[in-house]
């Protein structure tokens, strides 16, 4: 897999979305870049969570969709006939708005996708197991209980769990639906200071659960509503000089 | 009326009805095990009937019935949990699918009788296994099924989507995930639903009838497709086949089925707690 520098590690393209005949996006044309943290942002059925699920075809498996346009990952259409899905889904990791642990240990948790991909050696998973874990700053307080059960930990601990194991997989891209949203202030800003970490080495896209995070969190920001792309900028440009009225609006909290 | 003293009379008059599902049980177990108590013994257990099965002991009859229950296992697990987990993970709701249900829930209807007519008919007769335990626990087998498959498809059902959705994220396949998430979470409901149609064909009297239980055969089976004796039909026999038959003796062979019952109930719901403590999230 060539990575072309200069491109944007995702591009979705035209992308347009029905669920049971009802539009939940319109051609929506959209560059995410590599290392930084994306944000899709906007008031709910904005389309957001959506398109998040189509950039690893987690909607697969819904019944009654209907798509047209082209996702691609590095240039590729990850739609394209031929495509293999668990691969992708492998390069291209999802945390979830509630944390859901497995059932099991948090050792189990984190090398869930690992033992599925095959890995077998033991140094690998237990360093593969060490690094996640810190880089979801997590490891300092789970150092000690690996083979506790995940179900044991705080809400808090078991969303860093959940991101932990999505990069245990060493993904390219870290998907994240409002991976803040059951958590406390502290918690939150554990979660934030994690993907400033992260995005060195990953492109992340969340979908924020308040403005207030997006602000915080954004290189880039997308600003949705109703299933249509409005705006598309530098998170330091969208929250002080959005060019559109409807995000200003938005953003300033004069609706939504 | 003062509202509070309607209450207690309405706390009273359920917990009257209440006491009421309880006392058959314990009045069916007390007569058991008062008029039957005594004839237990080793020799009762261990050896073979005698004297027109007035004397000796019931072990074929004992050894029939696990046997048979064994079969039926062998045979309804399988096919059971493997359907349930096609319903459940797989099928879509096509008219193909909704025949299926269509015919489990018809299953669960049929008397046990025509059931044993049908093994009469098809595993006896037509496929020539002669009367054997092969014909009985493929018969009692399918009765159970419906059981099986209906009870393992609610367990199954009741595992929250979100699991198959996180471990599908994780890179795993639909197997994958049912095999190492879904099919866990949802065992004690399984075995529950499996135990539940095993105690009912380890009880039954009417499938094996046609199909495997012999009226008397003081030897133990040798091979599938042999004839053997079973409790239940040979408790009936002896209450209504063999004149003069001691009293005790039908209760005794009546609490022996009882207790084998009622352990296998008890380690099945053993098993279960043991799975749902080790079960969280």
């Amino acid at each position: 897999m060539t990575q072309t520098q200069s491109g944007p590690k995702i591009r979705i393209e035209k992308v347009s979305y029905a669920y049971e005949g009802k539009p939940a996006l319109r051609d929506v044309t959209i560059d995410v870049p590599a290392h930084a943290i994306s944000v899709f942002f906007g008031p709910a059925g904005g389309g957001k969570t959506t398109l998040l699920r189509l950039i690893n075809r987690l909607n697969d498996v819904v019944e009654g969709t209907h798509m047209s346009g082209r996702v691609l990952l590095d240039g590729q259409d990850i739609y394209a006939p031929g495509m293999d899905v668990i691969q992708l889904r492998r390069r291209v990791g999802m945390v979830f708005a509630l944390p859901l642990p497995l059932p099991g240990t948090i050792r189990e948790n984190v090398l869930y996708g690992p033992e599925l991909a095959g890995v077998r050696d033991r140094t690998r998973l237990e360093e593969l197991l060490s690094r996640s874990l810190t880089q979801a700053a997590l490891w300092d307080e789970v150092k000690d209980r690996l083979d506790n059960p995940a179900s044991a930990l705080s809400g808090g601990q078991q969303q860093r769990l959940c991101i932990a194991r999505s990069l245990a997989l060493e993904p390219e891209v870290l998907l994240l639906d409002e991976p803040t949203s059951g958590l406390d202030p502290i918690s939150t800003g554990k979660v934030e200071e994690s993907l400033y970490e992260l995005k060195q080495n990953y492109t992340i896209v969340i979908v924020p659960h308040s403005t207030q995070q997006a602000a915080r969190v954004a290189d880039y920001a997308a600003f949705f509503l109703m299933g249509e792309l409005i705006e598309h900028q530098p998170g330091t440009e969208i929250f002080t000089t959005p060019r559109q009225q409807r995000t200003e609006d938005y953003v300033t909290g004069r609706f939504g | 009326m003062d509202r509070y003293l309607v209450q207690r009379a309405g706390f009273a008059l359920l917990g009257l009805m209440a006491l009421m599902v309880v006392l058959p049980i314990l009045l069916v177990i007390g007569t058991i095990v008062v008029q039957g108590g005594g004839a237990i013994s080793w020799e009762f257990l261990s050896a073979m009937p005698r004297d027109g099965m007035k004397a000796g002991g019931i072990f074929p009859a004992i050894v029939g019935t696990l046997l048979l229950t064994l079969g039926t296992a062998l045979v309804a697990i399988p096919i059971g949990v493997g359907g349930a987990v096609y319903l459940a993970e797989y099928a879509r709701d096509t008219w193909l699918t909704r025949a299926i249900r269509l015919a489990i829930i018809n299953l669960a209807g049929i008397p046990s009788v025509v059931y044993g007519l049908f093994g009469l008919g098809l595993f006896v007769l037509f496929l020539q296994f002669g009367t054997s335990i092969l014909a009985g626990a493929l018969t009692l087998a399918i009765m159970t099924l419906p059981i099986i498959i209906s009870a393992a498809e609610e367990a199954l059902r009741g595992v929250p989507t979100e699991f198959r959705t996180v471990s599908i994220s994780l890179g795993g396949t639909r197997w994958q995930g049912i095999r190492r998430v879904v099919l866990p979470q949802a065992l004690p409901g399984i075995i529950t639903g499996v135990i539940l149609g095993l105690l009912r064909a380890a009880g039954e009297t009417a499938p094996i009838l046609f199909t495997v239980a012999a009226f008397f055969l003081p030897r133990l089976p040798q091979s599938p497709f042999d004839q053997t004796m079973a409790l239940p039909y040979h408790l009936y026999v002896i209450s209504t086949q063999v004149p003069g038959m001691p009293l005790q003796i039908q209760f005794g062979t009546a609490l022996v089925l009882l207790i084998l019952v009622l352990s296998l109930n008890v380690l099945a719901t053993s098993i279960r707690s043991y799975f749902r403590r080790r079960r969280q999230w």
